[in-house]
């Protein structure tokens, strides 16, 4: 069992000179609509609000927050699935800078072959018309990229070559998606994300809808992956214990900003926003003995079209003060790269994952049985 | 499998045998021999993945089955407060048995808040609705009843919410309102199908923490469904763990965290990623496999291809016998060494 | 209940070796689904008797349709019988022969059944001749007689054969509403992939115009258009602008479903992942977007398909569409529209129920084809 019980690749901590994105300032607006034949925007949702973050060479970086935090909208942002109305997203691939932001149509899908995504529903991401050898060899007959034109007994050894790093067999390859279950489904995913060998792939909350005892084969192949293929990953994700266990750095979102970045352990045992607290006070330890822990959170999210002045999570911070309305609070650095928006961060004693978790768990003990 | 009653419990469940009928006149089994008692004032946690028949038991309780599945077998006895007894199982779909039942004595909380309730009736209608169905109370006491509710679900301003519309609530409030709605006629039993897995974590939170404070204030049993060991450690006083149609182990919830007896169990429990957990650096063990399809179940003990203890060929051809200590039970070969 | 376990009619089907739907193509599955929708595969069996009547029409018609019988003028059907009169059973079905009698109460002359004369009914006679499909010479009936005649819907009052006429006519009246569906199929698909597609200002125009053309009321229009025609055109011109007029106003169904399958598409995470993978504009339209609604479109051009039969019946009958000497549904029962043929031929509307059958079969299929087109729901 000494994969089961390995260590998760070890990047650096913290952001460093070897950013592989960088991402200034980004923005996404929607316009909201109202019907009509001469329809003008009545008015915007920032789904993302100047956000920027840096991801390292063979990192993870976890993005988690609530539904409505815009976590999804960023994570599509940053490969242009949906268009940033405002800032920059660089990679550093290819033996250069690709500037993302500023590609015209063209050098965009060239470009697909350094980034990738896997979505979070595999019934909905899969064609259920094409077989799996179609759907995963489609990245390198699609897009020209670095690949150029392979011969056909060349992609057929490639698909095969991935499709068996991801857990499938030769002969899953002729079949389509409905013969599948959800977890094989999201194997299937993974293996058309890296078929073009990528090196950022961005994971929209690749296992929340997987089955509990799924999840983890997911999660451990994905960090099999990462390993053996020097990935760097965006991992966005509502499920905070699980984001622990693949991510070395983790941001949190609120309204579309990013309230908080800095390694997992500095977030999770050390937060310094208050929502990032009240996030973890609210995960149900499975523990029967956990002490109960305080309702931190109360009341509900803002109208995203209509967000508090000042930070706006002071509608709902225990901590607010009347600084809070008047001031929007900067992402600042705090020490060692752990930044935080908020104005009392220095202040605040706010309880991290240790505070809240229950007792050991039980070691598993198989001389039971 | 048999769990000891401590009291008269609310709901007694008998050999339930949940049945699909396809086309040509087959029998597929959804659900095979669940049994279990809830007392009164307890909270038993459904624990299951998806494809185990937990919800499709909740709905056989209720008799809300689609039209293709039908109770093949089994009894499911509920004995409430006020002396009433009836076998829901022996009652239909429709008429005045199971309707004296549904809203009255048994409460139901589902997933999905947006389409429990209809979008052209506003909140208070269709809560007061249920109690001028159920008793004999004019439109206005039925009014003030619901407006009592919705202040007790922690709805703000509970009069005024009474005359506006589903869309204007937010999820977490519109599942307060289901609550409201369950509670009204003061039912025995509530019966909570996977109530905030629709929900976001922190909103979840406070539905649970309502949920706990009801309970304790109201005294009813709740029948919790989920697939969240996290919310089964917080809310179960006992768990009844499902895997394909079965119960395969029901204990205590203490012992059902502490002393896992059936490899399933254990596994899961392996497999649920953990808060505290980050600094080990280590990783969480899977379990191999898939849920079988209920089409294609393994023959013998249905767990036997992905379980690391298997004692072949025994565990594949024949269905392990039930083992109890206590009030803990499990379906394994294992079960009699493990749980002594 | 997932797909597979939807489709499979039980345990044992499931595992028989060629049930194998993990390797099925989305049209064997939409066909598994589809077989199973009883009514639907009536529908299908009918479509395939009336497929079978346009390319054989001169086979199984024992007469040629133009051709007179002037001894059998508005005769009633003659019915084929295996039972005489005295109970005997015959293995050769037979008709009775016919004498004219004149009815002493109208004094008009009808037609009666001469029990004393049999007429046996052979298959495969020769007869008059003709080229099969246009090519191939030969004068091969399905069946007929040896002496006598036989006239299974009976006669018009210029003596011609109801039943050849009827199958000849299905040429026409499916001919129609095939190429008016084909030209709405195409019209449809191209005005509504360019609304869904483009978006914006011309989505807008576009569904302005439809809903426009919509408001129109059908019959008046037609009406108009087709009193607009030359009389003195041929039948063949007027035939072509019958299925024009019909096409012209018959595509915004379809326009529409297809604008709402490619809005409901566009938005599948399967085409953004497609987008991601690199794929150019075309190759989405053509690998991911027109497989997924192309089959909705089939259900859509199946129920259209009734709608354009009807309406050049309803043309024909009050005498605007096809003429004579073309021989359509519609056009038979234009003949049949007077008082006396009602009253002395009632038989000549027999081309009625072929419509109303015809219709069925495709109302049953269109059915069928809406069940099986989203093979990958769950139900």
């Amino acid at each position: 069992m000494t994969t089961e019980t390995a260590s998760r690749p070890q990047a650096a901590e913290g952001p460093s000179a070897t950013a592989l994105l960088t991402v200034k300032n980004l923005s996404v607006r929607f316009p909201t609509r109202t019907k009509g034949f001469f329809a003008k925007p009545a008015g915007y949702v920032s789904a993302v609000d100047h956000v920027s973050f840096e991801i390292a060479r063979g990192e993870t970086l976890g993005l988690v927050g609530e539904s409505g935090s815009g976590k999804t909208t960023l994570g599509l942002a940053v490969l242009r699935g949906v268009e940033p109305t405002a800032g920059t997203v660089e990679l550093a691939a290819g033996g250069g800078t690709l500037a993302v932001t500023s590609l015209d149509k063209q050098a965009l899908r060239r470009s697909r072959h350094h980034m990738q995504m896997i979505f979070q529903d595999p019934y909905a991401s899969l064609n259920p018309r094409m077989t799996v050898r179609d759907i995963v060899s489609e990245p390198l007959i699609a897009g020209a990229g670095d690949w150029g034109r392979l011969s056909r007994r060349q992609i057929d050894d490639r698909v095969l070559d991935i499709a068996v790093k991801c857990g499938l067999s030769k002969d899953q390859l002729k079949r389509f998606p409905h013969a599948f279950s959800g977890g094989q489904r999201q194997r299937i995913a993974i293996a058309r994300a890296l078929v073009l060998n990528p090196a950022l792939v961005v994971c929209d909350e690749p296992i929340s809808s997987l089955d509990v005892s799924i999840q983890a084969q997911i999660l451990n192949l994905l960090a099999d992956l990462q390993e053996s293929l020097g990935l760097t990953y965006l991992f966005i994700a509502h499920d905070l214990a699980a984001v622990a266990y693949v991510c070395n750095r983790v941001a949190v979102m609120y309204l579309g900003k990013i309230v908080e970045v800095g390694t997992t352990r500095q977030v999770y045992y050390k937060p310094k926003h208050p929502y990032t607290e009240a996030l973890m006070s609210a995960v149900p330890e499975p523990d029967p003995d956990a002490p109960r822990r305080p309702i931190l959170l109360t009341g509900e999210r803002p109208d995203p079209a209509n967000p508090p002045s000042g930070c706006r999570f002071r509608t709902r911070c225990i901590y607010a003060t009347a600084l809070c309305a008047e001031r929007v609070p900067p992402l600042r650095d705090l020490a060692d790269g752990h930044m935080v928006a908020c104005h009392h961060a220095d202040q605040l004693k706010l309880r991290g994952a240790l505070d809240f978790a229950g007792s050991e768990r039980q070691e598993a003990t198989d001389d039971r049985f | 499998m048999m769990i000891a009653p401590i009291d008269t419990p609310v709901l007694s469940v008998r050999g339930l045998s949940i049945a699909l009928d396809t086309r040509d006149g087959h029998a597929v089994p959804i659900t095979q021999d669940v049994s279990f008692d809830i007392a009164r004032g307890e909270v038993l946690a459904l624990v299951g993945e998806s494809g185990s028949g937990k919800s499709v038991t909740a709905l056989a309780l209720m008799q809300l089955l689609g039209a293709n599945l039908k109770v093949a077998r089994g009894e499911i006895a509920l004995h409430t407060q006020d002396g009433f007894r009836a076998d829901v199982a022996k009652l239909g779909a429709r008429g005045k048995g199971i309707e004296a039942i549904r809203g009255a004595r048994m409460g139901m909380i589902f997933q999905e808040p947006m389409s429990s309730f209809s979008p052209i009736h506003t909140i208070g209608q269709q809560i007061a609705e249920v109690v001028t169905v159920h008793e004999d109370v004019g439109r206005k006491a039925a009014r003030a009843r619901a407006a009592e509710l919705l202040g007790k679900v922690g709805i703000p301003d509970p009069v005024g919410a009474l005359d506006r519309y589903p869309s204007e609530f937010s999820g977490g409030m519109r599942q307060r309102a289901m609550i409201a709605r369950a509670l009204i006629c003061g039912p025995s039993l509530l019966i909570a199908d996977e109530p905030t897995t629709a929900l976001d974590v922190t909103i979840q939170g406070q539905i649970l923490e309502l949920l706990r404070s009801l309970q304790r204030d109201l005294g009813m049993a709740i029948l919790f469904i989920t697939h969240d060991l996290g919310i089964v450690a917080q809310m179960a006083d006992r768990v009844a763990v499902m895997y394909s149609g079965r119960i395969i182990e029901s204990a205590p919830v203490r012992d059902i965290f502490r002393r896992p007896a059936h490899p399933y169990t254990r596994a899961l429990l392996d497999a649920v990623p953990r808060l505290g957990d980050i600094d080990r650096g280590r990783r969480i063990r899977p379990i191999a496999g898939s849920v079988p399809n209920i089409f294609d179940v393994p023959p013998g003990c249905r767990f036997h291809p992905r379980c690391p203890v298997a004692v072949l060929p025994r565990c594949a051809e024949l269905q392990p016998p039930r083992y109890a200590s206590g009030r803990h039970e499990v379906e394994c070969v294992h079960g009699e060494k493990v749980l002594a | 209940m997932s797909l597979l376990e939807s489709l499979a009619p039980s345990r044992f089907l499931f595992r028989r070796k060629r049930y194998r739907p993990d390797l099925a193509s989305q049209w064997q599955l939409m066909w598994w689904k589809f077989r199973r929708h009883k009514m639907a595969m009536v529908g299908m069996a009918l479509l395939g008797v009336f497929l079978a009547m346009t390319l054989f029409a001169e086979t199984i018609s024992p007469y040629p349709p133009g051709q007179r019988n002037p001894s059998y003028v508005a005769g009633p059907p003659m019915l084929p019988r295996m039972i005489d009169e005295t109970g005997a059973v015959h293995l050769r079905p037979f008709v009775y022969g016919s004498k004219a009698v004149r009815d002493m109460v109208t004094l008009r002359m009808t037609h009666q059944a001469d029990i004393s004369q049999k007429w046996p009914i052979r298959f495969f006679v020769r007869g008059t001749p003709y080229r099969l499909f246009g090519i191939i010479p030969t004068d091969i009936h399905l069946f007929g007689t040896d002496e006598g005649f036989v006239h299974l819907f009976g006669t018009d009052f210029t003596g011609l054969d109801l039943f050849s006429r009827t199958v000849h006519a299905t040429r026409a009246s499916l001919g129609v509403a095939l190429v008016g569906v084909t030209v709405s199929f195409i019209l449809g698909a191209a005005i509504g992939g360019i609304a869904g597609y483009f978006g914006g200002w011309i989505d807008n125009f576009i569904m302005r115009l439809i809903e426009f053309i919509r408001s129109i009321p059908t019959l008046p229009l037609w009406l108009a258009l087709a009193a607009l025609m030359p009389r003195d055109w041929g039948p063949l011109a007027t035939y072509l602008a019958i299925t024009t007029i019909l096409a012209l106003l018959g595509w915004t169904w379809l326009a529409r479903t297809v604008r709402s399958k490619l809005l409901a598409t566009r938005h599948e995470d399967f085409v953004l992942a497609a987008r991601l993978s690199g794929c150019s504009d075309a190759r989405i339209i053509r690998r991911h977007l027109l497989p997924s609604f192309l089959s909705y479109l089939i259900v859509d051009a199946s129920i259209a398909f009734p709608e354009i039969l009807l309406a050049e019946t309803s043309l024909s009958f009050l005498g605007l569409g096809l003429r004579e000497p073309v021989e359509s549904w519609g056009v038979l029962l234009f003949a049949a529209q007077s008082i006396r043929a009602i009253d002395q031929a009632p038989w000549l509307m027999i081309p009625g129920v072929f419509v109303i059958i015809a219709v069925l079969a495709f109302n049953f299929v269109g059915d069928g084809l809406r069940d099986a087109a989203d093979p990958y729901s769950k139900s």
